[in-house]
């Protein structure tokens, strides 16, 4: 069986399902959504990359290493809030965080 | 001095109105009854100056500048002239009188500074109505004083039934008070001004002139003097307007004799002999005034008869005589209208005054029924009160002018009355007589009834300290209570005093005074302040009425003597029988001719049921269901949902964001294969 560029979008759509899933359906721990966030990045790398070796061009990739870059930060960040946030609060639970609001 | 006259007064009222708490009762009273004293003193410097003085023309003093806007210029500016200054005897003498009896009648009261600055507040704005050299600042002062009558009416805040008297006198004097104001209004659109000697002087070229109004032609100056005959009405409580008088009574007594008896009302009398001149030119308009008159002489007479409630026989009495002032205007006898004010000033503020020395001496008691035997507890007060009754009921020697001060002017109303030839005046003749009869049978029957016979007051009204007994609660008692027995006793020095003096003006009021009033001294006295026509020649013919018609009065005043004493003294069950024998006039009578309940039934109950629909129809249905308040109550409504969407949880917003993102999706797709 050739692996085409049929699976790596079938795996990339996978990917993104389960974490918009994670995002949607976790109630328990916010980590667990920042752990879905990248999951999402990663489903879209996936995508970035397949689509740059079917098409022979080099920016697709480079473009995924970019994403990394960024979600590496974007994590650093997450967390760090994270870590404030729970020393403020006292929870990182999902029913508790709703202080979005008006 | 004449300033000081007008200005007295309201200087009292400021002090004790606005520092009564501060300087205490004592120095309120003080405060407002001297001012008075000063003021009364002046007010007969005044009246023997311009009434025996050569003075031509009326004093005009100007005071100050009220108002230009365009042809309409009002000064405030005094006028003195022989009818501003017997007003001004009448009202400053009476309420001197009420505020010194008032020391004694209201001291055991908590709102004596109250009380005092609103009777000086009611003095100053009597002053400014009959001082009034135009016709605005007449309707400032006939506002005041209705304002003030409203006050003390209501004096007893805490007491329903006052709230609602009040209530009532304030709104049935402003269907009057809107005939005066429409009145000014064409009198200034008729002659261009308001000051009375412009208006005057403009009066005979405005006769006979028309003015169009709904699709007809009315003579303009019979119009006028209708309208401003309205405003009177109101004021001086005649037919069809008189329902507030008896109720007025729910005031403190002193109150009743001063605005409800001897001033205000008797301030339509006084405007319509100040617009003399104007009614002069209007016969139909005197016409109505004559028929109104005595239709009201005849009526409140009639209501007089079986009223229990002493306050209210007099009130009706009042309503009566005022009767007759307007019949002795209406013949063409102005001088008589403002003669029997004079007169009846003094008695009738004796009799109210009196009355209150017997509602004093009785705790609070005012039904008559309750009352009696009480000559030889109140002496004094007996006395003065049966001078006061012998002046009203026109006591006197026939064919001549000696008697106490009701015969003099109300006999000489009654001849007038006979000898005019102007439409309604056989009618006014008739209405006055049998009235004469009327009122002499309801004066003596008070007296009966609370000096003579048995004591029926210690068994019945004193064995509780409740004094609103069942037998009374069509109205209230004056309101002060005695810490001592229940035994009737006499009043203190401060309120006979009064009586006395008012007892003397009630004896002597109408021997003094006739022969510069209506009698033969009337050119030298009134100086042109009344008008009269050239062939206006009442006060002549008056005299030469045939002798029945002079003696007829007496003869009236005796027979209602005679039944009264036959029914109350030698067959006391005599009137029982008689009420039994007659329910519905007895009925009839004692309600009042109904008058209260067709009111009630064409007016009070028609406004309060447009006043409900526009509350719960107008204000409650349409404008907050449908207007500002409704579509502010809907964005609540919707935004109380929108705000329901903002959980706070991300992953509601993160949900709701892939719906949308979808949705677009979808969109593109779909929108692509097309």
């Amino acid at each position: 069986m050739i692996i085409g560029l049929t699976h790596y979008l079938t795996l990339g759509a996978i990917l993104f399902t389960i974490g918009v899933a994670g995002i949607i359906l976790n109630r328990k721990n916010i980590i667990v959504i920042l752990m879905s966030v990248e999951l999402i990045l990663l489903s879209v790398n996936i995508n970035l990359v397949a689509f740059s070796t079917n098409s022979g061009d080099l920016t697709g990739q480079v473009f995924a290493l970019f994403i990394l870059t960024v979600a590496a930060a974007e994590a650093a960040i997450g967390l760090a809030i994270l870590v404030t946030y729970y020393r403020n609060r006292g929870s990182i639970a999902v029913e508790d965080i709703n202080a979005l609001k008006g | 001095m004449y300033d000081l006259i007008v200005f007295l007064p309201l200087l009292g009222f400021l002090v004790a109105g606005l520092f009564g708490r501060l300087i205490g009762a004592r120095n309120s009273e003080l405060v407002t009854t001297i001012p008075l004293g000063i003021c009364a003193f002046l007010s007969w410097v005044a009246f023997f100056t311009v009434g025996f003085g050569h003075e031509e023309h009326a004093q005009v003093i100007p005071v100050a500048n009220w108002f230009v806007s365009g042809k309409l210029a009002v000064d405030w500016a005094l006028r003195f002239d022989t009818l501003t200054v017997v007003m001004l005897v009448v009202v400053t003498t009476v309420s001197f009188l009420v505020h010194v009896y008032s020391i004694g009648y209201m001291a055991e009261d908590s709102g004596r500074p109250r009380f005092f600055a609103y009777l000086s507040l009611f003095t100053f704005a009597m002053l400014m109505l009959v001082t009034a050299d135009n016709l605005v600042q007449m309707f400032f002062g006939w506002e005041g004083v209705g304002l003030a009558s409203y006050l003390l009416i209501g004096f007893w805040y805490d007491r329903p039934s006052a709230n609602a008297a009040a209530i009532k006198a304030f709104i049935v004097n402003r269907i009057g008070d809107f005939g005066f104001a429409l009145g000014i209004f064409l009198v200034f659109a008729l002659t261009g001004s308001v000051t009375f000697d412009a208006v005057f002087g403009a009066a005979p070229g405005i006769a006979g002139k028309m003015i169009h109004a709904f699709g007809a032609d009315f003579d303009a100056l019979t119009i006028t003097c209708l309208l401003l005959f309205m405003g009177a009405m109101g004021k001086s409580a005649q037919f069809l307007l008189h329902t507030w008088l008896p109720d007025a009574m729910e005031g403190p007594t002193p109150v009743s004799a001063l605005i409800h008896a001897a001033t205000m009302v008797t301030a339509g009398v006084f405007m319509v002999a100040r617009m003399s001149p104007l009614f002069d030119l209007a016969p139909v308009a005197l016409s109505v005034v004559t028929i109104v008159g005595a239709t009201t002489a005849f009526f409140a007479a009639t209501v007089g008869l079986v009223q229990n409630d002493i306050k209210r026989v007099i009130a009706y009495s009042t309503c009566s005589q005022l009767g007759y002032m307007f019949v002795g205007l209406g013949v063409g006898g102005y001088s008589l209208g403002i003669f029997h004010l004079f007169t009846h000033a003094f008695f009738k503020a004796l009799l109210f005054l009196g009355a209150g020395s017997v509602i004093h001496a009785m705790h609070h008691e005012q039904d008559m029924r309750n009352m009696g035997g009480l000559r030889k507890d109140i002496p004094f007060t007996y006395w003065m009160m049966l001078i006061g009754t012998l002046a009203l009921t026109g006591f006197g020697i026939p064919f001549t002018s000696i008697g106490f001060a009701g015969f003099v002017s109300k006999d000489a109303i009654v001849e007038a009355a006979y000898a005019s030839q102007r439409p309604g005046a056989v009618y006014a003749f008739l209405c006055v007589v049998v009235a004469a009869g009327f009122t002499s049978f309801y004066s003596w029957r008070l007296i009966f009834m609370t000096f003579f016979g048995e004591r029926r007051s210690l068994s019945h009204a004193h064995g509780a300290d409740d004094h609103g007994h069942a037998a009374t609660d069509d109205h209230a008692h004056d309101d002060h209570s005695h810490g001592h027995d229940h035994t009737p006793h006499e009043s203190p020095q401060v309120m006979l005093i009064p009586l006395a003096v008012l007892a003397l003006g009630a004896v002597v009021a109408g021997l003094a005074f006739r022969p510069l009033f209506i009698g033969g001294g009337f050119e030298g006295f009134w100086k042109g302040a009344l008008f009269l026509a050239p062939d206006n020649h009442i006060l002549e013919e008056m005299e030469t009425a045939p002798w029945l018609v002079s003696l007829l009065p007496t003869l009236m005043m005796a027979g209602g003597f005679a039944v009264a004493y036959y029914m109350y003294i030698v067959r006391p069950d005599a009137p029982r029988a008689l009420a039994e024998g007659n329910p519905i006039l007895y009925r009839f009578l004692l309600n009042k001719w109904y008058f209260d309940e067709i009111y009630d039934f064409l007016f009070v109950r028609p406004a309060f049921w447009i006043g409900r629909l526009f509350w719960k129809g107008g204000d409650g249905f349409i404008i907050d269901g449908l207007g500002p308040d409704g579509v502010s109550a809907r964005v609540i409504d919707v935004t109380r949902n929108v705000v329901r969407l903002q959980s706070g949880y991300i992953y509601h917003y993160a949900f709701a964001m892939l719906l949308g993102g979808a949705a677009f999706i979808t969109w593109f797709l779909i929108g692509g294969i097309r």
